[in-house]
């Protein structure tokens, strides 16, 4: 069994790399622990089928290490790895019969074929596939085929890791949420470490018990889901994660405070003094439109801002403000009070996050 | 700095599943390093093989008939482009050059633009008896030059086009014609009909449609039928001998005139061949980069 | 894709129609109507099928039969195999490709006879490099006066000049298959073997229908490189159909019996291909049925 740990890991597809914006995957660390469900979460293009690759030995990293367990494995290829890959698009080898697809991985290594039988059977069950053993895998549907796909890596017993790369995108909607629950099934019977690439944060959140979330070729949170929408690491997690993202104000540090054009937003000291702390003048001040405070009335810790419209999306409404000259969202309960034209907003301080260089201030009280 | 370099590097170095000072251990696959050298070198024997026979008609055409015959050398030993000049300047042999290139033109236009509809025809509708011309046209491919050789000499001669350019232009489009609606109909099959649905809901009349928006669409299709058209045109010489006497006579029957009582004329029959290749070459590297994708016919 | 009834479409034909039934029908008719007439002078007389039998049992037209299908088979042999194994070993992107594809492409571009021409000055025992090579290694290779000599160099000719076509319908037909599919194989540890058992030679099949089939009708059609190479002999040893019928017809202006032989020869290569049509067309309507079982 195997934890999979990546050192230093960076890779380019340049010849000669000159900025960091050459780099596919730039300098990283990251382990992913034995048995674990996990999603590697980013819009395309961020790098994370490249690291899949990687794992998997498909491609070899141009810096540093990919480790399982205590072996350093860059050298070997996905054949003397212990890893499965599942695909975007099935693949599935059209002449063979479904028997002999998932079948096909053992004999591959040379298993007795008094084992093989046993060992197809116990698979195709899991994925209910065992009256279409016979069949001619080309005349499969396409979830059908996907399905094949993910036997011939369930079905070898040394593998201790199935990477799946988007497995869903040509599946319909209503199969894929079976799928996925399939999927988490399995891991749940087998402890196979999982890694799940995917772009939609929903299909991440039902499947992995922790998220990897890239951006620009680095993994910038890894967390439960949870963590991800309570406490986004990186500006891009908040803004990724969650619908409508999360709400960013560009603020000054002053002596009375923290200062939007001339709001002052009261934030606890610790934040305040590490916002001081720093040198740098990207500062921002970021908040999910979920915790944003509506109140009813009038008072004296509410802000009065304009509200510029309401959406309503049946079991809660969105509502769009300016709050001096920044566009920012709010979510309102169903049965909450619609205020028109203004509205007295404030930002509870425990869900305030204060972002600098885009990275997330750390504050040990919570 | 530069001493962790090479403590580094040593370690890349290091035996296999060796355990390093850090509890790792470095796994060296036991996969041998991939074959592409041993590929390389297979296909280059292949491409020897090709390019011999080439290279020794390079070699025959410069020399001269005495080195050929006096001397066995592996390359010119007295370097002579005479019988290049010869060629080029004596308008009895450079005319078989016009000649052939003037049907071969003659035929590629003929072929594509009855090809076209034709392909469409087949690519886009039903209607009676599509299935069975399919296949005759087909059966046309088929038909051995040699079966028509004799109606044709004869029929030609009946309408006066013997010895004209466009009466091999148009023998050739026999097998030229089915081969253009072939891989045309593949290629066509593969644009979908929305296409010409979508421009027929925004008014355009069939012809426009078909000039404007489709033709464009299937240019690299159409590329590959003219290679493959000027290909089968230009190789082809027992109805193009057969149907001229001197006005359009082919380069390659010009070419017997090299064997004489006294002997071959080797030199010039070399360099009349490495000539008849330089069209080729300049053909082929135009449509190099479609050549893949048109012998799968569009039907990848 | 579904097509719409149209029989407008026929004019669309039409043009396509008009041309190649007047290289097509007219000549053929022809050759029907001489087949089954004695012509003598002006005169003619209908003689049935007296042509045909004396042609069927003419042992010039057996012998050479022979030789055509012993001919076509072997070359299908060496080169589909061949063709296949250069495709696997071509590389796949870069100015090498087109390199190689164009140097591969090279002797599909030379007229026929010049590719006689070209390989008679190569196997020359005086001046041709491998004539005199095989000469220098003690062979005596003579190519006019040994029937074995001139049956391996026609061989090797064909071999040299068709085997591009096979190679290029195969690389093609690789080319379109998705990297996944090299992928999976490899997670799956499919050995090079199992990668083109199951993977390669699957999606090949169909280019290799066409391969085999336009190889076919050429070699069967085969003329000018062995009339120039061999001149038919030594003997007749390798004269093919179109050589024999060529003779016939030019040179000794048997009419009848060379339109009857015609139409024999012609109705050979159709049934034969025809088996290979019908061969395309279920696989094809499997295919279609497949992917709309698969929709």
């Amino acid at each position: 069994m195997a934890e999979i740990r990546l050192r230093s890991l960076a890779h380019t597809y340049e010849k000669d790399p000159q900025s960091p914006e050459d780099y596919a995957i730039r300098e990283m660390e990251h382990v992913w622990h034995q048995g674990g469900a996990y999603a590697l979460l980013g819009p395309s293009g961020c790098g994370k089928s490249t690291m899949l690759n990687i794992i998997s030995g498909l491609l070899e990293p141009s810096h540093g290490e990919v480790i399982f367990d205590t072996r350093i494995v860059n050298e070997l290829s996905p054949q003397e790895r212990n890893i499965a890959q599942v695909f975007q698009f099935p693949v599935i080898y059209d002449t063979m019969t479904v028997f002999d697809n998932l079948a096909f991985p053992l004999r591959n290594i040379k298993t007795p074929e008094h084992l093989v039988k046993p060992r197809v059977h116990e698979v195709a069950d899991i994925l209910e596939l065992t009256p279409l053993l016979k069949r001619k895998a080309k005349n499969l549907s396409a979830d059908e085929k996907q399905k094949v796909s993910m036997g011939r890596g369930l079905v070898r017993d040394d593998v201790s890791a199935i990477l799946f790369d988007e497995p869903l995108t040509v599946i319909d909607p209503q199969l894929k949420w079976k799928l996925r629950r399939k999927l988490k099934q399995i891991h749940e019977q087998f402890n196979i470490t999982m890694i799940y690439v995917t772009h939609d944060q929903l299909e991440a959140s039902t499947f992995a018990e922790k998220i990897a979330v890239m951006y620009e070729g680095q993994i910038v949170q890894f967390g439960t889901p949870r963590e991800l929408f309570e406490k986004p690491a990186h500006t891009f997690v908040g803004f990724f994660i969650g619908s409508p993202g999360m709400n960013f104000l560009d603020i000054e540090v002053t002596d009375q405070g923290l200062r939007y054009g001339d709001i002052t937003i009261p934030v606890s000291e610790k934040r305040l003094a590490a916002a001081r702390a720093s040198s740098s003048d990207n500062i921002r001040l970021g908040i999910r439109p979920e915790f944003i405070h509506v109140w009813d009335d009038r008072n004296s810790e509410a802000f009065e801002v304009r509200v510029k419209d309401m959406e309503d999306l049946g079991t809660y409404r969105i509502m769009t403000f300016w709050f001096g000259d920044a566009l920012m969202k709010a979510r309102l309960h169903e049965d909450q009070r619609i205020p028109q034209k203004k509205a007295y907003i404030s930002f509870p301080e425990q869900w305030l996050n204060v972002y600098i260089d885009e990275f997330r201030v750390e504050v040990d009280d919570e | 700095m530069s001493q962790s370099t090479i403590t580094n590097t040593q370690a890349r170095s290091e035996a296999p599943e060796v355990t390093s000072s850090s509890g790792l251990t470095r796994a060296v696959s036991r996969q041998k390093g991939e074959s592409v050298g041993r590929n390389r070198f297979l296909l280059s024997i292949y491409l020897l093989f090709t390019l011999l026979p080439i290279y020794w008609l390079i070699n025959m055409s410069l020399k001269s008939n005495r080195e050929i015959l006096s001397v066995f050398s592996l390359w010119p030993q007295a370097l002579t482009f005479d019988s290049y000049i010869k060629i080029l300047t004596d308008p009895s042999w450079y005319m078989g050059y016009v000649n052939s290139l003037t049907y071969v033109a003659m035929n590629m236009t003929i072929s594509i633009l009855v090809a076209l509809p034709a392909a469409y025809a087949f690519s886009r509708f039903k209607f009676i008896g599509d299935k069975h011309l399919f296949f005759w046209l087909l059966t046309n491919l088929m038909a051995p030059p040699a079966v028509f050789l004799l109606p044709y000499f004869q029929l030609y001669y009946t309408v006066g086009l013997f010895d004209t350019h466009i009466a091999v232009a148009l023998a050739h489009c026999l097998f030229n014609i089915p081969l253009a609606v072939w891989i045309l109909e593949g290629f066509m099959s593969s644009v979908p009909k929305e296409v010409d649905e979508t421009a027929y809901i925004d008014g355009y009349s069939f012809p426009a449609f078909f000039i404007k928006i489709f033709i464009p669409m299937i240019r690299s299709g159409i590329g590959v039928t003219l290679f493959f058209l000027f290909m089968f045109s230009w190789v082809e010489l027992l109805l193009a001998r057969t149907l001229t006497a001197t006005n359009a006579q082919p380069i390659g029957a010009i070419m017997t005139r090299t064997s004489t009582a006294s002997g071959v004329d080797w030199s010039t029959l070399a360099a009349a061949g490495v000539l008849t290749i330089v069209p080729g070459i300049l053909v082929v590297y135009f449509v190099r980069n479609h050549i893949a994708k048109g012998f799968a016919l569009g039907r990848t | 894709m579904n097509k719409v009834e149209n029989n407008k479409a026929w004019f669309l034909v039409l043009p396509m129609l008009v041309l190649v039934a007047f290289s097509a029908i007219i000549p053929l008719m022809t050759v029907v109507n001489y087949s089954v007439q004695d012509i003598l002078g002006r005169s003619a007389f209908f003689v049935g099928s007296e042509w045909f039998v004396q042609t069927l049992n003419d042992s010039r037209l057996q012998s050479a039969l022979m030789r055509q299908f012993a001919f076509s088979f072997t070359i299908l042999a060496i080169q589909v195999p061949l063709g296949i194994a250069i495709a696997l070993l071509m590389p796949k992107k870069g100015w090498q490709a087109s390199a190689v594809l164009i140097l591969i492409t090279l002797p599909l571009l030379v007229p026929w006879n010049v590719v006689g021409s070209m390989w008679q000055i190569f196997t020359r025992g005086d001046i041709g490099l491998m004539g005199y090579g095989i000469r220098q290694l003690g062979y005596p290779y003579n190519i006019t006066r040994n029937a074995t000599d001139a049956w391996v160099t026609i061989i090797i000719m064909d071999v040299w000049h068709w085997t591009p076509l096979i190679a290029l319908l195969c690389y093609s037909g690789l080319r379109a298959i998705p990297e996944a599919y090299y992928q999976a194989a490899r997670i799956d540890r499919a050995s090079k073997w199992a990668v083109f058992r199951y993977i390669q030679l699957p999606k090949l099949t169909n280019v290799l229908v066409i391969g085999v089939l336009l190889r076919f009708m050429h070699s069967f059609m085969i003329y000018a490189e062995p009339f120039v190479l061999t001149g038919g002999g030594p003997g007749s040893s390798t004269t093919f159909l179109s050589q024999t019928l060529a003779t016939m017809a030019i040179g000794q202006q048997d009419l009848g019996p060379s339109a009857a032989f015609s139409i024999i020869y012609f109705l050979i290569i159709l049934a034969v291909s025809y088996v290979f049509y019908v061969t395309i067309m279920n696989m094809q309507k499997d295919k279609a049925e497949n992917n709309a079982g698969g929709a």
